[in-house]
């Protein structure tokens, strides 16, 4: 009856009131089997609830009796007692190591070994919440020599039962890369790689965060992780319904393609570039985040790679991305995104250039709505392509509202393409750049003095002179004092 | 005159100073010569030495030139060489340009196919979950126009979905029409659990023929052949099972036979509990003190009689705890047999 009030959280505040832990636990020690199980059941609902509930049953030592009997009691009173230890370990690092301390570890190992797949269940899912806090629990439940007993629930045939164990390894994995090592080492990634192909939308969901957590770590498990053959079955996950598939699916990608440039290589020939973008452009919001991050480490590694990813039409993708989101994280990761393509040749820039993000780029460099973190890495992304940009037409609005050191970027090339391309001086004449140039005011002496000078000497003197007739006057001075 | 006088008179002596003279010269002369060849010798030697020198300088000059000239046209055809060598190895090995458009085409077409590929897969799961929508969808209808079967229209009076007034009855009629009427959930005969070995004999008895609920059509085709006598073939497939000893008995017939023991032994039993060999063990009784030793409420127990016990000096709360099992050195005290295996 208590178990039953339990499932509605209005009781609980009642009946903790009536003081109903005490009561629980001299339940517990009754007689009758199906008492016990159903004030586990209870006590699981309560703590379950909120932590200080969890607290409270620790605190009643009611944990030491329910490790004890968990051992001996048939299956249904281990299901419930291992969803008590799961609903107290799930809340805070604490009283998961209050589990741990009343060795509770030993005992749900044991359970995983049962024949009973409910039970496996809730012994696994005990586990993944006391190792889901730091690394040291992980290794505690590690050493309890759990591994190998997950990995063997991974393959029973129950789904409920592998999404639990997947997301157990995943847990496990997260935290360091000897604990990834742990898990590779018992042959988790082959049994994980073939269930990919599995229909169910949260199984899949939860492979792929293990698989990710695993490959995050260093080269040599991304290497493991790739040589289990999941391309191209995970380009398949990225066009799944379910949001979540798609975003772990990316995720891994990215950890993957993140370590070296082989690594990269590999996604590219697979054609991995090509699903991503096609995946960030079915998704919103920061379902879309791993994506960029992807192709931003793609492109990061080499400039072929990111030749590769701009013939992948991933550019103008990436500027929708900048200018679509609402959120300033998102946006940071597609201005860096779009600055790792941009900045190795001019060839590259030019692709930038040319789907006008850069004007995008300057005003959220501009903006005082921005983060700090957006503003920074619009900036790197801005002087990266500039210092690469021989595209003209994109470069001019830059000299109408840049800040000035940009603005010292941008006239810079300038002075760098003009002097040896006559028609790009007709048209910058023409579009009115050289009257702009002009009225910049700049130190003497100073870097951008010697841009405008470099890019006035290209014109002939009347020309500079019929914009500014003080000019004309400066050189009439000049010939003047020259001759004797 | 004279003179020749006088050189008559010198010619005797003449001869002798000319021979002396020459003859004291002599010695002298070879070495005077000697010296003069070999000053000679060495200024001539000297003369060429120099002239030596200075040819040579004259030489090592031309040489120099020579070489340098040599050299000079080496350098440029090196310098061609290697000049060529180096551009054809960057543009192959180092930075291929084809190879790089070539490898971007691949890629990009590597792209179109994935692209195309995830499509159809897309569009393929789209199609399966239409089709399972649709099949639910069905049988939802299916399942409520078993329900609504009672609506169906009669001869006498038009059900609700096929209207008087309406030109063509309405398509529920038609599912109504085609539903098979839901009947009652029977309550499900409780199978047997364990099949043993009696079962199996009881259902090859020539009683238990199987018989099919639909029969075979009448006027089927005759099936052709031959057939062996109906009653031989019935008494072929149903002739009852002969098991060896080891199969007829069950599985767990050790622990049933275990059990059998134990209820018959039960039965020869004269008390039911368990003979108790020590005095120690019958004695259940709580001692009752005297009227004195027991306090207002009740009899008090041993402990507290000696022991008074003060709330507040407690430092926590909690009883102590058996850190550690007690060990049995003490545990048969008292119990045992004979004094011998008694630890001091």
């Amino acid at each position: 009856m208590v178990a039953e009030l339990a499932t509605r959280p209005q009781n609980i505040e009642t009946l903790q009131n009536a003081g109903v832990m005490s009561l629980l636990r001299t339940l517990l020690l009754d007689v009758v089997p199906t008492i016990q199980q159903t004030a586990a059941l209870a006590l699981g609902r309560l703590a379950n609830y909120n932590d200080d509930l969890a607290e409270a049953v620790v605190k009643c030592d009611i944990l030491p009796q329910l490790v004890y009997s968990l051992a001996e009691q048939n299956r249904f009173y281990k299901k419930a007692a291992a969803f008590v230890l799961r609903a107290v370990g799930k809340h805070s690092p604490q009283l998961a190591q209050a589990i741990v301390d009343c060795g509770a570890l030993d005992t749900l190992v044991i359970c995983l070994e049962d024949f009973d797949p409910g039970v496996k269940e809730a012994a696994a899912w005990a586990l993944r919440y006391i190792a889901r806090h730091n690394a040291e629990l992980s290794q505690a439940v590690v050493d309890a020599g759990a591994v190998p007993l997950l990995v063997l629930c991974i393959q029973e045939p129950e789904i409920a039962l592998k999404r639990i164990a997947a997301s157990a390894l995943s847990d496990i994995a997260k935290h360091s890369p000897e604990l990834a090592q742990t898990v590779v080492d018992a042959g988790a990634v082959a049994h994980l790689a073939q269930m990919i192909l599995n229909p169910d939308a949260k199984l899949k969901h939860q492979i792929l965060s293990a698989l990710s957590q695993v490959s995050k770590h260093s080269v040599d498990l991304a290497e493991m992780v790739v040589e289990a053959e999941i391309f191209p079955v995970v380009l398949t996950c990225l066009k799944d319904k379910d949001e979540y598939v798609k975003k772990n699916a990316s995720t891994l990608i990215r950890e993957i393609a993140k370590h070296t440039p082989e690594l990269s290589q590999l996604v590219v020939n697979a054609g991995g570039v090509a699903a991503v973008i096609d995946c960030i452009g079915s998704c919103k919001g920061n379902t879309r985040l791993p994506g960029i991050m992807m192709l931003g480490y793609v492109a990061a590694h080499s400039e072929n790679l990111a030749m590769a990813v701009i013939i992948s039409k991933g550019v103008p993708q990436l500027s929708v991305c900048l200018s679509e989101e609402p959120e300033d994280h998102i946006k940071a990761a597609a201005a860096w995104a779009l600055g790792q393509i941009g900045r190795h040749t001019p060839e590259h820039a030019r692709a930038v250039a040319v789907t006008n993000t850069l004007p995008v780029l300057l005003s959220l460099y501009m903006s005082t709505e921005s983060s700090e973190d957006l503003q920074v890495k619009s900036k790197k992304a801005i002087k990266n392509i500039l210092q690469k940009c021989t595209y003209l037409p994109a470069l001019e609005p830059f000299l109408y509202d840049a800040p000035p050191n940009i603005l010292k970027h941008v006239v810079g090339q300038f002075s760098k393409v003009l002097p040896h391309d006559s028609k790009a001086r007709r048209l910058f004449v023409t579009s009115g750049g050289l009257k702009k140039v002009q009225e910049i005011k700049a130190e003497p002496g100073s870097l951008l003095q010697e841009y405008i000078n470099s890019i006035n000497s290209c014109y002939p003197e009347e020309i500079v002179s019929k914009f500014f007739p003080e000019l004309q006057v400066c050189a009439l001075f000049r010939k003047f004092m020259r001759t004797p | 005159m004279a003179t020749l006088a006088r050189l008559q008179a010198r010619s005797s002596t003449v001869g002798n100073q000319y021979y002396f003279r020459n003859s004291v010269v002599d010695p002298f002369r070879k070495k005077e010569n000697d010296a003069a060849v070999k000053i000679q010798s060495w200024f001539r030697g000297c003369q060429v030495r120099a002239y030596i020198r200075h040819l040579n300088r004259i030489v090592t000059i031309i040489q120099k030139w020579w070489r340098s000239f040599l050299g000079r046209k080496q350098y440029q055809l090196t310098v061609q060489i290697q000049r060529r060598w180096r551009g054809y190895r960057v543009r192959k090995y180092l930075f291929n340009y084809y190879y790089l458009k070539e490898y971007l085409k691949v890629v990009s077409e590597t792209n179109d196919a994935i692209r195309k590929a995830l499509e159809e897969f897309a569009e393929m799961k789209e199609r399966e979950e239409k089709k399972a929508n649709l099949e639910r969808e069905e049988k939802k209808r299916d399942y409520q126009a078993r329900k609504m079967h009672y609506l169906l229209s009669t001869k006498q009076i038009p059900g609700i979905y096929n209207s008087p007034f309406r030109k063509e009855p309405d398509p529920w009629e038609l599912q109504l029409q085609k539903a098979k009427p839901l009947t009652h959930r029977r309550p499900k005969v409780k199978q047997k659990d364990s099949t043993s070995l009696t079962d199996w004999l009881a259902c090859t008895s020539a009683r238990s023929f199987p018989r099919s609920e639909i029969l075979p059509p009448i006027n089927r085709k005759q099936c052709q052949g031959p057939f062996r006598d109906i009653t031989e073939v019935l008494e072929q497939r149903y002739r009852p099972l002969e098991p060896t000893l080891r199969v007829a008995e069950p599985i767990d017939e050790l622990k049933l036979a275990r059990e059998e023991l134990r209820r018959e032994e039960w039965l020869q039993n004269v008390n039911d509990n368990m003979f108790l060999p020590f005095s120690s063990y019958h004695k259940n009784e709580k001692y009752i003190p005297s009227m004195h030793l027991s306090s207002k409420y009740g009899p008090i127990s041993y402990k507290e009689q000696f022991r008074s016990e003060n709330p507040k000096k407690w430092i926590c709360d909690k009883d102590f705890q058996t850190v550690l099992p007690s060990f049995e050195l003490f545990s048969k005290y008292g119990k045992l047999y004979s004094k011998a295996g008694q630890i001091v």
